[in-house]
């Protein structure tokens, strides 16, 4: 009896080892542990043993049991892992087969360009003023210093709607309308689009879009203008770009500046983007007209600020690298979808 | 303005070059815009001295010239028979330049040494007004003497730079010679001065000569005139028409050209009558009388209104004050006694009439800009002083100076402390003083303040910003430091609409969409265009002066920007497109325009391609209308418009208020505009959107209790619409029908004709407790008696 239990453990172990799929083993598994099992033939003809036996040969049937049941847990884990590393195996796709892309619109460059802009400033403490695109010649020019006949009007070839409404030539009005409301401090920018009788070609266009600053408060001076936009160059163009300030006249600045970045692509080399000068005017700037002021109900004698504007569109050709305004406004998918 | 260093020397000391010049000055407000080398073609020509000619002993027509280049004498073989011992011409030595890039080396003519060449006034592009005779046939030959071996460029002063200056329109007085001889002086720590004027005595008296009467002293302050007899017309000299054409004006006669050298020389620019022609030997400054015309001297017949100054003799107009002069009083070869002009014309008097007869000139665009009262003395004086030396014609005695205001020089008294708080820099009241003084101001410091004397050519001078502008680029606008500003702390925040607005082109370009920007004119045939009947055109805002007919009006609907779009991408064969615009479109209140038309924000969305529809675009502006809490406020109803679909084109309703449209496009609308028929366009008022939108939201709790879903099949007729189906079923499912959905719509086999299949998913929900089967029983059922009574749904 022992023998054959023996035997039985060593024959089931041997074939247990050659088995290679799971309905094989469970097969397998009914065939000797089963209730027709051979181990449980062996065990049912234990009647037939002397009584004093009986517990030593249970007991090594239910170890033979035990020993075998734990091989066949062990034997059911590698066939399953197995089976599953053979399905994953046959599962597996060509990962580079290009992906399913869902549809992402993209912002207009200019949009994405202002978005830009305007973190920087909002990050220095700037709001954002709006104002209407037809305005007021009075709030276009006259406000700004620039009366009726005036020879600064020929700078900015305006669009009249009739004597006294036109389409504005600049975001100014704007800076106008918030000192006419509000008292200062005033820290705004001013962005939007503007018009000017430019024929279209590929650096003009008669519809573009500026984004203008107003800073007026008590004690504010040229070396805060020269401040802020050093710091607001640096972040547009990178920390090693350097601002230079040169006089120039505007109407409603006084002292007023042209403000050129160094170039970006050649680092100041000079190259065909910077006309070979390591320089691109950006920006015009100064310190607000002390007559703007007194327009807007300011006392000049009491507050003082800067002004600064710039083009939006150069400011994004630029960034980008696009080399013709035109393309800003034909619209082609194509386009767009670069950005 | 093109100033030439040779002609500016004369006043200032320039010791830099002039790219440094350049330089220096664009740091000082007058930005250089290039330095022009004149002549560059030419190099290494030099004057020489023929020593001898012989004849080419293998050609006849040329001869062997032995030429003394002053450090060796070298033979030149030339075909030009007008050459002779004795005389100096122009060579071209081995390695020198001609205009047009070429290069002159040394070679044999048939068999004979030639080390240069004899140049031409036409190999050297010399015109008769560079030099007399320089266009005849021949080699030109030098009528004066010149030391041979000396650069051609420098004996016929044909070389020299000049700089481009960009002179913004508060600095008339930099445009002029002395003017910049003054900035340069100024920039450069140098002395400059004035011409200096001194007159021989002249003939007789200019009383008997002339009157001068000025009726409208308002717009003339000031005129002066002088009278020259015995005029001799004839070429200006040489050096008066290098300087003249180096800055950029064509030499003419000796008259016109002192003219126009008093004016570069100054800036005040002058004009000459034919005293023979100017009737009753009397000027009169004076409106123009309703009717009059003038012939200007371009030619062409004016025609004057009262609002414009004229000069006028006692019968006629003569000349456009400060602009044109007539053609009836111009200098010609037959001139015999002239009258100098030299004015002061108020600026804006003479830029409305110039812009009134749309015509300009270099006289006009001065006085434009405000001019000098003393200085039309100065230029008067100048013109007499040139006649003379040019040996002109005779000078008579004395001027008339008819002078309506004031010559004083200003006073403006300043703390100059305020330049200094203005500028962020801390300059010694002595580094002040002396920077205005070197600009010509008169400057006297008491204490904290400072008085300055304004000269009257700086009318641009007001007040203390002014003086702190000169203080500022004198010194050096990168002296002053990089500060931040003190001061109250500021939020720097974007309002409640531009997050709005951040958000929603957020969400469009997440759902696919491109972002759009087009132009806000646009041309008045749209409408037709798009179908809209003459009579139905809006009220649009006109351009006075647009472009074209094409930019002409500001646009009232955004949907015609959005075809063009679509149109150019279609047309370009790209299969997909969808796009959408953020901008205002433009609503007059009354016209004619008295006050401001209304902007109102426009969100424009237009698509086509694959799997596009009206339903696509729909969905598009249900989940903006989700984004901005107006879902409940929002209905679709249909609605026509002459541009789409008339099947299948909505409404969007807010509160009942029609505030956009969204639909297919009309079939005539996509022939129109060359685009895809399956196109589908929206437009809705983004503004008043804006203004409803709640963005405020509150969590709700997440359901505790199972859902139970049934769904729902009937037949209905054709016309009926989801919408009205959707209400009966919210109406019979009551509170606790928690969601409805549409998943099916079926015609054709088994449905009758006229009819369709709707299939919905209806999930009902209780918030406080699992429904049981009969009370969601009691509610289907509900919602079939309801669509069976109202819509005569049968269930399928
Ligand atoms: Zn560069």
């Amino acid at each position: 009896m022992r023998e054959k239990l023996e035997q039985i453990k060593k024959k089931a172990m041997e074939a247990m080892e050659a088995l290679h799929d799971l309905d094989q083993l469970e097969e397998f598994r009914v065939k000797t542990l089963g209730k027709k099992g051979e181990l449980t033939l062996v065990l049912r003809g234990m009647g037939s043993l002397p009584p004093q036996e009986r517990p030593v040969i249970g007991q090594l049937a239910n170890e033979i049991r035990t020993a075998l049941e734990k091989a066949l847990g062990k034997k059911t884990v590698e066939l399953k892992e197995a089976a599953l590393e053979k399905r994953l195996e046959e599962e597996t796709i060509d990962v580079t087969i290009p992906g399913k892309q869902p549809d992402l619109g993209k912002l207009h460059p200019l949009t994405k360009m202002l978005n830009e802009l305007e973190e920087i400033f909002l990050g220095m403490g700037f709001d954002i003023a709006e104002g209407p695109e037809i305005e007021w010649d009075s709030y276009n020019f006259e406000a700004l210093n620039i009366p009726q006949n005036h020879p600064a009007r020929d700078v900015q070839d305006t669009f009249y709607i009739n004597d006294n409404i036109l389409l504005r030539t600049h975001t100014s009005p704007v800076q106008i309308r918030t000192m006419l409301k509000q008292k200062p401090p005033i820290k705004i920018i001013c962005p939007g689009r503007v018009y000017r009788s430019d024929a279209v070609d590929a650096t003009h266009s008669p519809i573009f879009h500026q984004i203008e600053g107003l800073v007026v408060d008590k004690n504010i001076t040229m070396g805060d203008l020269k401040g802020v936009l050093d710091v607001f160059a640096k972040q547009v163009f990178g920390q090693e770009t350097k601002t230079k300030f040169r006089p120039h006249h505007f109407p409603f600045t006084e002292p007023s500046a042209e403000v050129d970045v160094s170039c970006a692509i050649c680092r100041g080399e000079g190259c065909r983007v910077c006309s070979h000068t390591g320089w691109i005017e950006i920006l015009g700037a100064g310190m607000v007209h002390p007559k703007v002021l007194e327009y807007c109900g300011i006392d000049p004698k009491v507050y003082s600020g800067f002004a600064f504007g710039m083009g939006l569109d150069r400011i994004t050709n630029l960034k980008y690298g696009i080399d013709d305004i035109r393309l800003l406004f034909e619209n082609d998918i194509r386009f767009l979808k670069q950005f | 303005m093109l100033l030439p260093i040779n002609w500016v020397k004369k006043y200032v000391e320039v010791d830099m070059s002039s790219k440094e010049l350049a330089d220096k000055l664009t740091m000082t407000g007058s930005n250089a815009e290039e330095v022009i080398t004149l002549r560059e073609g030419i190099s290494n020509v030099v004057v020489g001295k023929i020593l001898s000619v012989e004849p080419h002993s293998n050609a006849d027509k040329l001869l062997v010239c032995k030429v003394d280049v002053g450090t060796e004498t070298i033979q030149v073989v030339t075909g030009a028979g007008n050459v002779a011992a004795g005389q100096l011409v122009p060579v071209a030595l081995h390695g020198s330049k001609l205009p047009g890039g070429i290069t002159i080396k040394r070679g044999k003519l048939r068999g004979v040494e030639s080390q240069g060449m004899l140049c031409s006034g036409e190999e050297l592009e010399l015109k008769d007004s560079d030099y007399p005779g320089a266009e005849t046939d021949g080699i030109l030959i030098l009528q004066e003497y010149y030391p041979p071996g000396m650069d051609i460029k420098e004996a016929l002063d044909l070389g020299g730079e000049v700089i481009d200056f960009e002179i913004t329109s508060n600095r008339p007085d930099c445009l002029s010679v002395v003017g910049m001889a003054r900035e340069i002086a100024a920039a450069t720590g140098k002395s400059w001065s004035m011409p200096e004027i001194v007159l021989s005595p002249g003939v007789g008296s200019i009383e008997n000569e002339l009157q001068v009467e000025v009726e409208n002293p308002d717009l003339c302050p000031r005129y002066l005139a002088r009278v020259v007899k015995d005029i001799k017309i004839q070429p200006s000299p040489r050096w008066m028409r290098r300087h003249l054409a180096a800055a950029g004006v064509r030499p003419i006669n000796n008259i016109v050209d002192i003219t126009n050298y008093v004016m570069l020389e100054l800036g005040q620019p002058m004009h000459a009558f034919d005293l023979d022609r100017v009737e009753g030997r009397k000027i009169i400054v004076r409106n123009a009388r309703p009717g009059e015309t003038l012939v200007t001297l371009d030619d062409k017949q004016r025609n004057l209104t009262p609002d414009m100054l004229v000069i006028a003799d006692t019968g006629r107009p003569i000349a456009l004050a400060g602009i044109m002069g007539g053609a009836n009083s111009e200098i010609t070869g037959e001139t015999k006694q002239i009258v100098f002009e030299s004015a002061l014309f108020d600026g804006a008097s003479v830029r409305m009439t110039s812009k009134k007869l749309g015509l300009r000139s270099e006289s006009s665009s001065r006085f434009e800009k405000g001019l000098d009262i003393n200085m039309a003395l100065t230029a008067v004086d100048r013109a007499a002083q040139l006649v003379q030396e040019l040996g002109a014609g005779t000078l008579v005695e004395g001027r008339l100076d008819v002078l309506g205001a004031s010559t004083e020089k200003r006073k403006l008294t300043i703390q100059w402390e305020q330049i200094n708080k203005l500028l962020a820099l801390n300059l010694t009241a002595e580094q002040i003083s002396g920077i205005l003084t070197a600009l010509g101001l008169e400057i006297s410091v008491d204490g904290e303040y400072m008085t300055a004397i304004i000269p009257t050519y700086r009318n641009d001078i007001e007040g203390m910003a002014d003086l702190a502008e000169e203080v500022a680029r004198i010194y050096g606008y990168d002296r002053i430091p990089l500060t931040l500003m003190e001061g109250s702390a500021s939020k720097g925040a974007r309002t409640r609409k531009q997050k709005l607005i951040f958000s929603i082109k957020t969400a469009l370009t997440g759902m696919g969409m491109h972002e759009a920007i087009t132009y806000s004119f646009t041309s008045p045939h749209i409408y037709q265009k798009i179908g809209i009947g003459a009579a139905d055109y809006p009220p649009v805002v006109r351009i006075a002066n647009p472009l074209g007919e094409d930019q002409s009006i500001m646009r009232t609907t955004m949907l015609p920007s959005m075809l063009e779009v679509l149109s150019h991408n279609y047309n370009r064969r790209i299969e997909n497109c969808s796009i959408f615009e953020i901008n205002p479109i433009f609503i007059p209140k009354a016209l004619p325009l008295t006050d401001l038309p209304d902007e109102m924000l426009t969100l424009a969305m237009g698509e086509y391609g694959e799997n596009v529809d009206f339903y696509t675009l729909k969905g598009k502006v249900e989940v903006l209308a989700s984004l901005l809490g107006l879902e409940d406020k929002l209905t679709f109803q249909p609605a026509r418009h002459p541009a789409l679909h008339p099947g299948r084109t909505a409404e969007l309703l807010m509160d009942g208020k029609a505030i956009g449209l969204i639909g297919q496009i009309h079939p005539k609308t996509a022939e129109n505009y060359e685009t895809d028929a399956g196109t589908v366009l929206g437009e809705l008022n983004l503004q008043a959107m804006l203004d409803q939108a709640n963005t405020d939201r509150q969590y709700q709790a997440l359901p505790r209790y199972p859902a139970v879903t049934r769904d729902l099949a009937f037949i209905v007729e054709k016309n009926v619409q989801a919408a009205e189906i959707a209400e009966l079923i919210k109406k019979g499912g009551g509170s606790i029908l928690e969601k409805v959905t549409l998943f099916d719509i079926y015609e054709g086999s088994q449905i009758p004709e006229g009819h369709k299949s709707m299939a919905y998913s209806l999930s009902y929900r209780a918030d406080d407790r699992t429904l049981k089967d009969e009370e969601v029983n009691k509610a289907h059922q509900r919602i079939i008696d309801l669509l069976e009574k109202e819509l005569g749904a049968k269930l399928r």
